[in-house]
């Protein structure tokens, strides 16, 4: 490992590659970062939100008076004061900050209340009277495909279903139908959340001449700037928004939530700067975590196990609001094509709204339930074909180059390389179905985005962008929007600054995640950092390299080319000697051009997609795991144990290994938690309460429960990477859980088909075994759902050019409006 | 809540009086009234480990003791193990990325000095069994163990580095 | 944050000032040992007292632990004072040896940071747990809270005219299945209750303790032959508290089975003593026959409810599986003769 770039020419690497320190750790390990809770204003107010006790009420009337009466309360607010929805995405702009009449799961904010303390601002959301009308509620999804009344909500595809999805990329029932074997499974995938050790804080401060200040532990300072503008109208110009460190995030704190819109409006109305810190059972009411989905998968394979169709329905549970659930639903369908060639596929998609927390993103949003789905059902289809599971995998790899049957541009591919590394380092061809009664071993694949092609609403502004400034003392100040949640995103910039221009790491300030002072970066979520606020800065660093390169080529009388900027010099790459400091270097620039300073900026490549849902699923890049777990499984008591996990991860290249290391294995920590104990549960009987709130009885793993994790980095660096990097914090959770569920299926012969695998569905299997019937435990079946018209794309193996073909399915297939349609779509149909 | 309480106690090795809210936790009065927000919350149930200090040597959960039982007492504090140099534990959480978010560091720094001052070598499962009450999300532990190792190994006097493959993969 | 509300503390020296506080502060006041189950229970407003009497200032109640004086009431019994912290107890070396079901019950109570807190004391008295109940106010106030606080219905069990919260110490069934003995000591002097009439079959009033009372010593049975051991249920390896627990004790006679005592934890209001799964074992040399008609003897009385982690029907089930394991780990280190 010594950074050098192997075979490309290129000069050795320097910082890129090279394992260290990442640019905050010593802040972080002395106690000195400030989070947002740790901010303190003078005078500050202490903010505490009333939520809604019923799951689904109208809001006859609220009586604040009592609590406005009480000593030391300086002000409380209800819907009233904040009429204006907001919500992440453009299409779903459903909530309030307090429920102006209407709440919507247990949990709901309705009232605020803003006091000299915490202690009297709880008493006093005691004193606030709220007279509700309670509505029936829905907990189950099926209920609300069925039930129309009441409505969750005036707006979505029909009755309570938030968004129906449906996309066919070529006639799947017709390669089913001719397929040499077909499985039909039904999976369930339990919803979870992100469970970040911060607890959601924001604080607000107000100047009188008209200027919001807003810190808060949120993953996208931008759209929160956006949301705040929005519903407090003000002006962006007079907002600014700073992410604070992130004590954690998953996607848990990439909304706009109401207990910052709430501070603010707070500190305007007071004068008073005003902080909300949420208790951790109100960070379980935030949620927006994984959403609990049910899965049909039909799949017709060639004898080889070749996908000759997939037909992949989902239901997702959404709970009360729309968050990101239009983009979670269009996920679920969305991978499945990047990692084995999937020749015809077809989705269908639902997400229904109930009268629960919401639902959103959480670590591989959308996308660890039907990875789970797939993975299970390929190891069954293994099983049926009699061939290795790895086998299977490895023989039906997506080409690297290609595009997918939804139109999905692969790049750099080393999903083969990652499947051999753990296949050898596990040693599964001796162990695979050869190890004793209780002990197993299973395998499982998974790819992921390296940030969404699109943007959350619609623009055609750069994703990410970077200022940089050059000093004359020969320190490089690095400013960007994007935020950091532990991931190391501060870090990358300055690697690759620092790579660039020669300098040591310690010579960069970067400045990160303040709207007043950094270029937007859309935020930490969909893996999206590295790779594109990267790129930004590689572009900056490249132009400040440039500037300075151009004035000093000529004070050393030297050809620009040769020169190397490297241990914060610039210097004769032929006489090194000839050179002189980077100081000195910007100096000579500086002297001629005045202020050196550059920006970078990037924005995503176009994807082939040009269907109405296309936008969900491009990527600059994918990245691309494999993971084999071994379990043991008591069969007296279901009682499962992993004592160990392999896992490959294609991270195209690693900027720093130890932090590629660190995401690898915090993923599989969490997709080890959703395999086994993980679950967000409610009390349908008893007023749709979340039943265990709490990080006692919310089960995280703990030091005991975790696995020891061997962890292969397979490079393959993609064209579109900063130095070839791909995304490494979201994928490698995906291979987990399926690949826990197939070692239990190796250990003990029985088919658990939802996560979590918890010892009592072992034992329920373990019983059917015993029984003589299917020895599974999951879902008995998929719901009818009143599917619209699908849009049929036809795919690019069939001479699709990526756009949808007008008017219904039959005469799509059967009686084509032209000729030329049915040519360039359906080759195969021309007799 | 007119009432105020005060302690005087040895915080990081320093005579330290304070006045508070009588009913404050520990926690309370070390970030609020002290200002030393180095200790963390996440529960303030005693479910997570976030908030732990160090009382009379022992690692403790802060949100669970009040400030009063602290009179005449000893508490450590994350802001306590640096000096001008790091101390072991906190250089190799920070070379080798245990702390991510860095949000539970305090509180396993804490624990793991703990249980270093009463067994300079200890095992993995060891080190596992001590650390079974701090929680974190973001690194999955190993690294943590990693760096408790690492750290025991050098204030052992030995000259020990990380392995390649813990910061390289294999 | 969540907070305590405001509320009085004294930290008394001697058990004399602790009960005179007691008395003073009247029905309001409340002892605290550990504070690792009353704090939480006072920031989620379900025990609200408005004096808090902290017990570990007082060094009666963390002197060492030794066998009983002659001709005093703890004669032929080991004592171990109710104030030594669950660590204390787990590392004990003494305990470890005589007594090793007490100490692998008490580290296997939640967390090393709490077991430098929680003491022994505490852990016998530790309020009964309900996931109806161990919520806040709040969350309890939008099932329109339940009778053990603030409210009319047990909701695990809506037509009971009792609460159904369960006994979650790890340490109350080994207690009752080693025959400890309990010291109390009140305004009207000292009493000792064995530990199994320390417990109550009734989620609120739990403890045939009085409030006033505190619980100063745990009596052991010297070692005569008998050995005990304890095995615990849970989701996690730590933090947990039980959803079963099986303590079981056996006195040797060579190698048959003169008495056995199997108690049952964390599936009822009380430890529950299974008669009938003893009288299975007794007289036999444990045998794999024994050991199955014992667990099926604890199964069938096993009646958890849907109240804790994990579902009714798994961890009724798992009674079989774990005095099964429990008793053959006592025939496995049966004393060689």
């Amino acid at each position: 490992m010594d950074g050098r770039a192997e075979g490309t020419g290129q000069p050795e690497l320097r910082v890129v590659g090279h394992a260290q320190r990442k640019v905050d750790a010593v802040a972080k390990v002395t106690g000195a970062t400030r989070f947002a809770d740790d901010l303190v204003l003078p005078r500050m107010l202490f903010c505490k939100l009333l939520r809604s006790p019923h799951p689904h009420a109208r809001i006859a009337g609220i009586d604040t008076t009592k609590a406005a009466a009480l000593d030391g309360v300086k002000a409380v607010i209800t819907g009233e004061a904040l009429p204006i929805p907001f919500g992440i995405l453009p299409v779903s702009q459903d909530e309030h900050a307090l429920a102006p009449c209407r709440v919507r799961f247990v949990g709901d904010p309705v009232a605020a209340v803003a006091a000299l303390t915490e202690e009297i601002a709880t008493e006093a959301l005691d004193l606030i009277d709220v007279a509700y009308e309670v509505l029936p509620a829905i907990d189950d999804p099926a209920d609300a495909i069925a039930d129309s009344d009441p409505l969750i909500h005036d707006y979505g595809d029909r009755g309570n279903l938030h968004k129906l999805i449906n996309l066919e990329f070529g006639d799947v029932d017709e390669a089913i139908a001719h397929a040499d074997h077909v499985r039909d499974d039904v999976f369930f995938y339990a919803g979870s959340t992100h469970l970040a050790m911060e607890q959601h804080a924001a604080l607000a401060e107000w100047s009188p001449s008209g200027k919001l200040t807003l810190w808060s532990s949120t993953q996208t300072p931008h759209y929160v700037h956006r949301a705040l503008a929005r519903v407090l109208e003000l002006s962006p110009s007079r907002i600014r928004v700073i992410a604070t460190p992130n004590g954690g995030g998953f996607g848990g704190k990439s909304d706009p939530f109401s207990h910052e819109i709430v501070v603010a409006k707070v500190a305007m109305l007071t004068g008073r700067p005003t902080k909300c810190t949420l208790t951790r059972e109100e960070v379980f009411y935030c949620h927006r975590g994984r959403h609990p989905v049910l899965m049909a998968v039909r799949t017709g394979v060639s004898r080889d196990g070749r996908i000759k169709g997939m037909h992949f329905r989902t239901l997702l549970d959404g709970g009360g609001y729309g968050s990101y659930g239009v983009a979670s639903a269009y996920y679920t369908g969305a991978l499945q094509t990047v990692t084995y060639e999937v020749e015809r596929y077809h989705f269908q998609g639902a997400r229904a709204f109930t009268n629960k927390p919401p639902c959103g993103p959480k670590r591989g949003h959308g996308t660890p339930q039907p990875r789970f789905a797939l993975e299970v059902q390929l190891d069954k289809l293994a099983h049926d074909l009699k061939l290795d599971p790895a086998e299977i995998r490895l023989r039906h790899l997506a080409p690297a180059g290609s595009v997918t049957a939804n139109y999905l541009k692969i790049g750099s591919m080393g999903l083969g390389a990652c499947i051999n590394k753990v296949v050898a380092a596990s040693d599964w061809k001796r162990r695979y179905g050869k190890l004793p009664l209780g002990h197993g071993i299973g395998i499982a694949c998974s790819s992921y985005l390296s940030g969404a092609g699109l943007p959350i609403y619609w623009n055609h502004l750069p994703h990410s962008g970077v200022q940089l400034k050059c000093d004359r003392g020969g320190g490089v100040t690095v400013f960007c929007g994007s935020t950091e949640i532990g991931q190391g995103s501060d870090s990358i910039l300055a690697y690759i600054v620092a790579e660039v221009l020669g300098v040591a790491v310690d010579d960069i300030a970067v400045v990160t995640a303040d709207t007043d002072l950094t270029p937007v970066d859309l935020g930490s979520y969909s893996s999206r950092v590295t790779l594109m606020s990267g790129n930004a800065a590689l572009q900056a660093a490249e132009r400040a390299r440039d500037i300075i390169a151009r004035r000093t080529a000529a004070k050393l009388e030297v050809p620009v080319d040769r020169l190397v900027f490297a241990d914060q010099r610039v210097f004769d790459a032929d006489d090194p000697e000839t050179g002189m400091s980077f100081a000195e270097a910007v100096q000579v620039a500086e002297a001629r051009d005045g202020t050196i300073g550059t920006v970078g900026s990037y924005t995503p490549p176009r994807s082939p997609g040009r269907y109405r849902g296309a936008g969900v699923g491009p990527s600059p890049a994918y990245s691309y795991s494999a993971a084999v777990a071994e379990v043991e499984v008591d069969p007296e008591t279901g009682i499962i144990t992993v004592p160990k996990i392999w896992i490959g991860h294609d991270v195209g290249r690693s900027i720093n290994p130890a932090t590629v290391m660190g995401q690898v294995e915090g993923s599989v920590y969490m997709g080890l938690g959703e395999a086994l104990m993980e679950e967000m549960v409610y009390r349908g009987n008893r007023n749709v309460v979340h039943k265990i709130p709490s990080l006692l009885e919310y089960k995280s793993p703990t030091t005991l429960e975790m696995c020891d994790v061997e962890t292969y980095l397979i490079e393959d660096p993609d064209p579109n990477g900063p130095y070839g990097a791909k995304e490494v914090g979201q994928g490698p959770l995906l291979p987990v859980p399926p690949a826990v569920a197939n070692a239990v299926y190796d250990a003990v012969g029985v088919r658990v088909d939802e996560v979590p695998i918890t010892p009592e569905k072992v034992r329920r299997a373990l019983k059917e075994k015993e029984k003589g019937r299917e020895p599974r435990y999951g879902p008995a079946s998929f719901p009818d759902i009143p599917w619209p018209e699908p849009t049929i794309v036809p795919p690019p193996r069939e001479g699709g050019d990526g756009r949808a073909i007008a008017g219904r399915k039959e005469a799509k297939f059967m009686a084509p409006a032209t000729a030329d349609t049915v040519s360039t779509a359906h080759p195969e149909r021309q007799h | 809540m007119n009432r105020t309480a005060r302690i005087t106690f040895e915080l990081n090795g320093e005579a330290t009086a304070v006045t508070f809210a009588p009913h404050k936790t520990l926690l309370e009065v070390l970030r609020e009234d002290l200002g030393l927000t180095g200790t963390k919350h996440g529960c303030e149930l005693g479910e997570c480990g976030m908030c732990a200090v160090l009382l009379n040597g022992e690692p403790v959960l802060s949100c669970l003791v009040l400030g009063l039982a602290c009179d005449g007492h000893r508490v450590e504090t994350v802001e306590g193990m640096a000096g001008p140099e790091l101390h072991p534990l906190q250089v190799t959480f920070a070379d080798l990325g245990a702390a991510q978010c860095g949000y539970c560091t305090p509180g396993f720094l804490l624990t793991a000095e703990a249980l270093l001052r009463r067994k300079p070598r200890p095992t993995r499962d060891e080190i596992k069994e001590a650390l079974a009450g701090n929680l974190c999300r973001c690194t999955g532990y190993l690294k943590i163990y990693e760096a408790v190792e690492l750290a025991a190994a050098r204030m052992r006097g030995e000259d020990a580095e990380p392995a390649e493959e813990t910061v390289y993969g294999r | 944050m969540l907070r305590l509300p405001s509320f009085t503390y004294l930290q008394p020296r001697t058990l004399r000032q602790a009960l005179r506080m007691k008395e003073d502060a009247g029905p309001s006041g409340m002892y605290v040992a550990g504070g690792t189950d009353l704090y939480p229970n006072m920031k989620r407003r379900h025990q609200e007292p408005q004096t808090v009497i902290a017990l570990n200032g007082i060094r009666a109640l963390r002197k060492k632990t030794a066998t009983g004086r002659k001709g005093g009431t703890a004669e032929g019994r080991y004592v171990v004072p109710a104030g030594l912290t669950l660590t204390q107890i787990a590392e004990h070396r003494r305990l470890r040896k005589t007594y090793p079901a007490v100490a692998r019950g008490a580290e296997l109570i939640s967390t090393p940071l709490l077991r430098n807190m929680g003491t022994i004391g505490g852990n016998l008295c530790l309020d009964t747990r309900c996931n109806y109940y161990n919520q806040s106010y709040e969350w309890r106030k939008a099932i329109d809270f339940c009778m053990k606080k603030d409210g009319a219905i047990c909701w695990v069990a809506p037509s009971s005219p009792r609460c159904w919260a369960v006994q979650s110490s790890d340490l109350a069934p080994v207690m009752v299945a080693l025959d400890a003995e309990l010291l109390l000591i009140g305004p009207k002097g000292e009493r000792i209750v064995p530990a199994a009439r320390f417990y109550h079959n009734d989620g609120i009033e739990y403890l045939t303790k009085h409030p006033d009372e505190i619980l100063t010593e745990i009596r052991l049975p010297l070692a005569d032959g008998w050995d005990a051991t304890y095995w615990k249920l849970r989701r996690r390896g730590a933090f947990d508290f039980p959803v079963l627990g099986v303590s079981a004790w056996i006195q040797w006679d060579g190698e048959r089975v003169a008495a056995a005592r199997i108690v049952l934890g964390a599936v009822g209001s009380y430890p529950q003593v299974i008669g009938e799964a003893a009288d299975a074992v007794i007289d036999t040399q444990l045998d794999d026959e024994a050991i199955a008609r014992a667990a099926d003897a604890a199964f069938r009385p096993s009646k958890p409810m849907d109240n804790t982690d994990f579902g009714l029907a798994w961890r009724k089930e798992m009674t079989r599986a774990y005095v099964k394991g429990a008793l053959r780990e006592l025939r496995d280190r049966r004393p060689r003769g």
